[in-house]
């Protein structure tokens, strides 16, 4: 993955190359259900060995366009390619590609061997194999001990793991999942995300997943699509969608966030300048390419982490400054989130790491404070 | 909740039950009454169940209830079956309000309506009366109580098992052989159950639609206590009873015992 850090930092990005050929490509896709649009006019190439996040809202269309890849709703209009054949009337049965289920869907009345053993039987696979591919699957979610329960003696986990594992046992081109993690508990939710990005980059096999938790879009995800409304507003690597939003929908949709509003004073060189109600002086950021004139309407989108507090008044001419009152404090053990509020009656939030253990902290209720940032820390934008 | 019951509690029970079941305890003692009057208890005996097996009509009675039973019960479960899938699957199609208050009118149709309207309509299209017409009569008013219990679970059917199984390869056709029918079937063996002991027991709607030569049990029983009550009578009875609590029994403990394994298996899975 691409922001996996570590000592050796692979670079992954076929969406940057123009030569390469996608595995998925959506064409002008459109589907309606009666007088409702759920998809809309939607272009999108996924590449192989991806690992693709769907994420927003529900009912914006992320799980109908899951849907229409596994062959279960067909497009009203457009075209759905996959290894760049037309799959758009293909039934789910003749298609390359397999789901796994957010209730699981696993069948009660076989065991776990013979769930994953299904999808190979229908193959016609011979015996052998199957059982060899069954061992193998087993292994891969560490199930051996469990081969002939029953889905119904299983925990949550497990029936995840089961779920998982046949759906992988066909080898598809593609694997959708479907809100793969919603019905887990916090602490093994964050252990499946680990072990789902594992077994992705093991088979080498592309992931296309749907969910409305922007956590797990951000650990997980290569990339990540935001929709809203039946369209795209953003499709990006995580680093990209949380530090460079391009919109204050996708800004406000992933992770917390502060918008000050102005109209721009001046712009020169990439650098703007913002008048504001929230402060008496104006406020500057970086363009960062986006187009705005004298007199537009624009907001600055900064995250509380970036936002640094103090009881004095910053020096020098740097940074942004503005100063208020502590509204609010919340104390989440590892970050105490300040809430500020200005002279103009806006709230700031800014998240300050506990580095210490003092109980008593230098800055509480009522304080008179001043929230300082960088230039370069806000994001500017114009929708 | 109390575990101890009241005085008032045990008292209504022993009434509830005495009204519903001393008439039935009544015929299944003097079923083994020694003597040929009814009312009078003269001793502990067998004989009139050795009396019944030698009643050849009584025998051939039996047969044919037996016959028809099994038959419509048969029939019944497909239809049944096939009326529930459509009410839960197809959706809101036209006339599926009409369609589904005609599958479950029988339930609640006058029996002497249901046997006569039959019966009109044998004579109208000159089918002639036996066998055929008693089976007949009895899958009509039977298949709507397999409709019911299918479609109770129907409705609890997680729709993404036939999804997932089309996923993996399994065509619609065999999706509902391997997956959707081994996981309906307690539900459909139940409803088989229920029209047999319905069929088994129906006076009514036989005596409009039977002919010669299909008189059924209910029915002789019925024609011999108009000619004076023997233990003999008692004695089918009592094995007619016996019939119909297994079938009742059995089809309960189907439904009810996947449930309760299904709840112990998640008991022993939440403990590790």
């Amino acid at each position: 993955m691409a922001n996996t850090p570590g000592p050796v930092r692979r670079s992954f990005a076929p969406w940057e190359d123009a030569d390469a050929d996608p595995i998925i490509r959506f064409q002008a896709v459109t589907k309606r259900f009666g007088d409702f649009t759920a998809v809309d006019a939607i272009d999108l190439d996924i590449y192989e060995r991806e690992f693709f996040a769907l994420l927003g809202p529900s009912g914006c269309g992320k799980t109908t366009l899951l849907r229409m890849l596994a062959g279960f709703e067909t497009p009203s209009e457009g075209h759905i390619l996959l290894d760049g054949a037309d799959v758009s009337q293909t039934p789910p049965y003749r298609r390359p590609v397999n789901m796994m289920f957010q209730s699981y869907a696993l069948f009660p009345h076989m065991s776990v061997e013979g769930n994953i053993a299904f999808g190979l039987k229908q193959d016609g696979m011979p015996k052998p194999d199957i059982d060899a591919r069954v061992q193998e699957m087993l292994k891969l979610v560490k199930l051996e001990p469990f081969a002939r329960r029953k889905p119904h003696q299983l925990s949550g986990g497990q029936r995840q793991r089961v779920a998982l594992a046949r759906s992988l046992a066909k080898r598809p081109r593609v694997l959708l999942l479907d809100e793969p993690l919603g019905a887990l508990d916090r602490k093994l939710r964050e252990e499946t995300q680990f072990e789902l990005t594992d077994i992705q980059q093991e088979l080498g096999m592309t992931f296309v997943i749907v969910t409305h938790d922007q956590e797990e879009a951000m650990t997980m995800a290569d990339r990540i699509a935001v929709m809203d409304h039946g369209r795209f507003v953003q499709i990006d690597p995580p680093n990209v969608i949380y530090e460079q939003p391009n919109s204050r929908y996708v800004a406000d949709f992933i992770g917390d966030v502060n918008f000050i509003e102005g109209q721009v004073a001046s712009h020169t060189r990439g650098q703007v300048k913002l008048e504001t109600n929230s402060a008496t002086a104006a406020i500057s950021a970086n363009s960062d390419g986006t187009e705005v004139a004298k007199g537009d309407t624009a907001w600055i989108a900064l995250r509380p982490e970036k936002v640094r507090i103090g009881l004095d008044k910053p020096k020098g001419r740097g940074p942004n400054a503005i100063s208020g009152e502590v509204w609010d404090i919340a104390y989440l053990g590892d970050l105490s989130i300040y809430h500020v509020k200005l002279d103009s009656g806006e709230v700031i939030k800014s998240a300050q790491t506990n580095q210490t253990r003092m109980i008593e902290r230098p800055i509480t209720w009522d304080d008179r404070v001043w929230l300082s940032w960088d230039r370069d820390a806000g994001v500017l934008l114009t929708r | 909740m109390n575990a101890r019951l009241s005085t008032f509690n045990v008292t209504s029970l022993v009434l509830g039950f005495t009204f519903l079941y001393l008439p039935i305890v009544l015929l299944v003692i003097y079923s083994f009454n020694e003597s040929r009057l009814v009312t009078v208890w003269a001793g502990f005996s067998t004989k009139w169940y050795g009396e019944m097996l030698r009643n050849q009509q009584l025998l051939d009675a039996a047969w044919v209830t037996l016959r028809v039973a099994f038959v419509s019960a048969t029939i019944a479960t497909v239809l049944g079956t096939l009326a529930a899938l459509t009410l839960v699957r197809r959706g809101r199609f036209r006339g599926r309000t009409l369609f589904s208050g005609m599958v479950y009118a029988p339930l609640v149709m006058p029996e002497v309506i249901t046997g006569l309207s039959l019966l009109l309509m044998f004579v109208a299209v000159n089918f002639d009366r036996g066998f055929w017409t008693v089976t007949i009569a009895h899958i009509t008013f039977s298949m709507c109580f397999v409709a019911v219990v299918v479609q109770s679970r129907l409705v609890t059917f997680d729709m993404s098992m036939e999804e997932a199984a089309l996923d993996l390869g399994c065509p619609p056709a065999q999706t509902f052989l391997l997956i959707t029918l081994p996981i309906i079937m307690p539900s459909i063996i139940a409803g088989w159950m229920l029209s047999f002991t319905l069929s088994l027991d129906d006076l009514v709607i036989a005596s409009f639609t039977t002919g010669p030569g299909a008189t059924t049990l209910p029915m002789r029983i019925y024609s011999q206590v108009r000619l004076g009550v023997t233990p003999e009578i008692n004695a089918v009875c009592t094995v007619l009873i016996g019939f119909v609590t297994l079938g009742v029994i059995t089809a309960t403990l189907i439904t009810k015992r996947q449930e309760l394994e299904r709840q112990r298996a998640e008991a022993a899975a939440a403990r590790g």
